[in-house]
């Protein structure tokens, strides 16, 4: 086994695990400041894949789609949170894991009556098309593009959430709503865009996600299980977590392919469960937090 | 209680018995009648998961089966009716719904199924309870020994035939061969042909990977398979499995090295990942449409479909739905009735020619003997319509010499 093909192997699964952290970050984000465990979240993903692949066939161009199917999915998101989970906030913790979970039962179902439940070819733009060579064995130009974009979201995230006045209002909504009311914050319309954010990250993994393998209906529920193990592995609201959770669980996964491909589903359960003996809390987790 | 002697009362109880037995009373004279009664075949298929595709064209095409008898005055004189349901892709589901539909909807006979654990669960059921059993599932454990049963017959083709074909036509001796193979029955049984045929050929294997089924990624496994530099990479895997595997090999531009290979090309899988993607894909097939420029059968099962289905071409695993129905209603017709005695001895007589060209279920094992397909799928810039998917590469007429031996499946001889 040659140090080329483990490189090769490397890369595969950050770009593996670039897509799992898109997606469980909008799942934890929502989880950590909201409480709300968002079991639509997979449906959301393939929601954004149909989405990205009709405003790209509409326009002509796979970026308009990435760029415009995100903003209007995350628009959807806030009218869901608007309508729907807004009235839910203070009661248990289940009642908007049970409303999300019909949702998402909904939202496929609706996905199948509109456009089938035949998969559908979503077409790598034609810039990203074939491999490049990077001296030690080909990669597809589109995976390469993935990992760069999840990058710069990242770290545009970042910059948001730790530089900006509109993330101290929200970093400080998450730790004590009460105060950010008393001091004249409108709490209401941070949760509504936290919502938003949240589906919109997840929209954007389901047009990542559509050139690399088939749109279809259900293909936002394989999605949904991985964002949560990877969420429970990097802690429950923890942004660095999501990050690092999703880039360790991608390179297992490619790793565990190498040697014992049969293995390559069951290790990021696996790695779940030894998180979760050593650190319950999860990696990056606060221990307790009931949210 | 009522005491003797005193006068009965009406109890809101003997009412209701009373209701129920008068309701009975018309039902009654029916059962003497038995002969003119309707022939009812029960259809389980996973209307719903992953193979929902392929299920509905199989009810489609079961249907116009159906619709085909009873026009000409069904069987017998008798009118047949398909009791579709859905199995759910779910063995436990399956066995719970053909229990159902011999018991409480009195089915003459049953006919379905895509997956092979389904399949199983649905056999246990009819052999044990004596009724006929047409599977049309591309998995043929079934047909052997431990699982058979003279009501067991199975329409579609297996994984020894269509590795052979597929094969033939694209390995050579001394070629290299890597093997991507999803880690369950389906994809055991197609590895398994895959080699034996090498074995014949004297086509060495490079390596094997088993990937878990229903993967959604399998970009982790690319590096490993183009470092083991095969001329052939052959995918053995079904359903979307086969469209996401083939669709990021060729992203890791698996094409340029090597040829990639499958045992089933799914017409379903192909539209869904569209031309450029299948482009050069070569696989086995039961069926394809094309095929009635070559065939008088296909090209009048063509024709009805298209009549019934407002001009729709149909697909490889809807004409397993429509040999299978077809198959057994023609042994019904020739039997006299839906005596499965005389049903079992008609279907394992029958000469059939429904889709393709002439079938027969061999005796030891009721598989049917028929034709396998070898296809091609086109360039865009070959394909003179949209539902112009494929090239036929070979037409292998059914020998019993293409299946497994009678004694090697361990029946005896």
């Amino acid at each position: 086994m040659d140090l080329s093909l483990i490189i090769m192997q490397l890369l595969s699964g950050i770009a593996l695990g670039a897509v799992l952290v898109i997606t469980a970050l909008g799942l934890t984000i929502v989880f950590g400041m909201l409480g709300v465990v968002n079991f639509a979240h997979g449906a959301l993903f393939m929601i954004g894949a149909y989405a990205g692949l009709y405003l790209a066939s509409l326009t002509g161009s796979f970026w308009w789609g990435l760029l415009l199917a995100p903003i209007l999915i995350g628009a959807f998101g806030m009218l869901i949170e608007f309508v729907l989970i807004r009235r839910l906030y203070g009661r248990s913790i289940d009642d908007p894991l049970l409303l999300t979970f019909g949702l998402s039962y909904i939202l496929v179902e609706g996905v199948r009556i509109v456009f089938g439940s035949d998969g559908i070819p979503f077409p790598t733009p034609p810039q990203l098309i074939g491999v490049l060579d990077l001296g030690i064995g080909f990669f597809p130009r589109y995976r390469l593009f993935v990992i760069v974009l999840v990058a710069v979201v990242l770290l545009a995230l970042w910059l948001t959430l730790e530089k900006t006045r509109v993330g101290l209002i929200v970093r400080a909504g998450a730790r004590d709503p009460t105060i950010m009311q008393v001091l004249g914050v409108d709490i209401g319309r941070v949760w509504l865009a936290i919502f938003g954010l949240g589906v919109g990250l997840a929209a954007l993994g389901g047009v990542l996600a559509g050139p690399m393998r088939s749109v279809n209906p259900e293909m936002g529920s394989l999605v949904l299980a991985e964002a949560f193990v990877v969420t429970v592995i990097g802690g429950l609201g923890s942004i660095v977590g999501a990050v690092v959770a999703g880039l360790m669980v991608g390179v297992s996964i490619s790793m565990v392919a190498l040697f014992a491909p049969e293995m390559a589903t069951i290790v990021m359960f696996a790695l779940m469960a030894v998180v979760l003996l050593i650190r319950p809390q999860g990696l990056f987790g606060v221990r307790g937090r009931t949210a | 209680m009522p005491k003797s002697g005193s006068t009965p009362k009406i109890t809101r109880r003997t009412t209701l018995a009373g209701l129920s037995a008068s309701a009975a009373l018309p039902a009654m004279p029916r059962l003497g009648r038995a002969a003119d009664e309707t022939i009812r075949i029960g259809f389980p298929t996973p209307l719903t998961g992953p193979f929902a595709a392929e299920a509905r064209d199989q009810v489609k095409c079961a249907e116009l089966a159906v619709k085909l008898v009873n026009d000409k005055g069904g069987v017998a004189g008798r009118k047949v009716e398909l009791l579709v349901r859905d199995d759910k892709l779910n063995a436990g589901e399956a066995a719970t719904r053909t229990l159902e539909l011999i018991e409480k909807d009195k089915v003459h006979a049953v006919v379905g199924a895509l997956s092979s654990a389904v399949q199983l669960a649905v056999n246990e059921v009819t052999r044990a309870r004596g009724v006929i059993y047409v599977s049309i599932s591309q998995s043929d454990t079934i047909n052997e020994a431990k699982d058979f049963s003279k009501y067991t017959f199975h329409e579609a083709l297996n994984p020894h035939m269509t590795t052979a074909a597929v094969a033939r036509q694209t390995l050579k001796k001394g070629m290299k061969v890597a093997h991507l193979v999803a880690d369950y029955a389906y994809g055991h049984e197609m590895l398994r042909g895959f080699k034996r045929a090498q074995t014949v050929i004297g086509a060495d294997s490079v390596g094997e990977i088993l990937h878990p089924f229903g993967a959604a990624d399998y970009s982790t496994f690319m590096p490993r398979l183009m470092s083991m530099r095969p001329d052939v990479l052959c995918i053995s895997n079904f359903g979307r499995d086969q469209a996401n595997a083939i669709k990021q090999a060729v992203d890791f531009g698996v094409k340029q090295q090597m040829k990639i290979v499958v045992p089933v090309i799914l017409h379903n899988q192909r539209l869904a990942v569209g031309p450029d993607v299948f482009e050069g894909v070569v696989g086995g097939a039961n069926y394809y449409w094309g095929l009635e420029t070559q065939s008088k059968s296909a090209a009048a099962f063509n024709a009805a479909f298209k009549a019934a289905n407002g001009g729709a071409i149909p697909t490889d695993y809807g004409a397993y739905g429509y040999s299978g129905v077809g198959s057994l209603l023609a042994a019904m017709q020739a039997a006299g009735g839906t005596e499965t005695d005389k049903v079992v001895d008609a279907l394992e007589k029958l000469q059939y020619d429904l889709t393709k060209g002439p079938q027969h279920y061999r005796k030891c094992d009721h598989q049917s003997v028929q034709s396998v397909l070898v296809l091609e799928s086109k360039k865009k810039s070959a394909m003179v319509n949209e539902n112009d998917l494929f090239a036929i590469l070979a037409n292998d007429a059914g020998t019993d010499d293409m299946l497994r031996s009678c004694s090697e499946l361990g029946h005896a001889t």
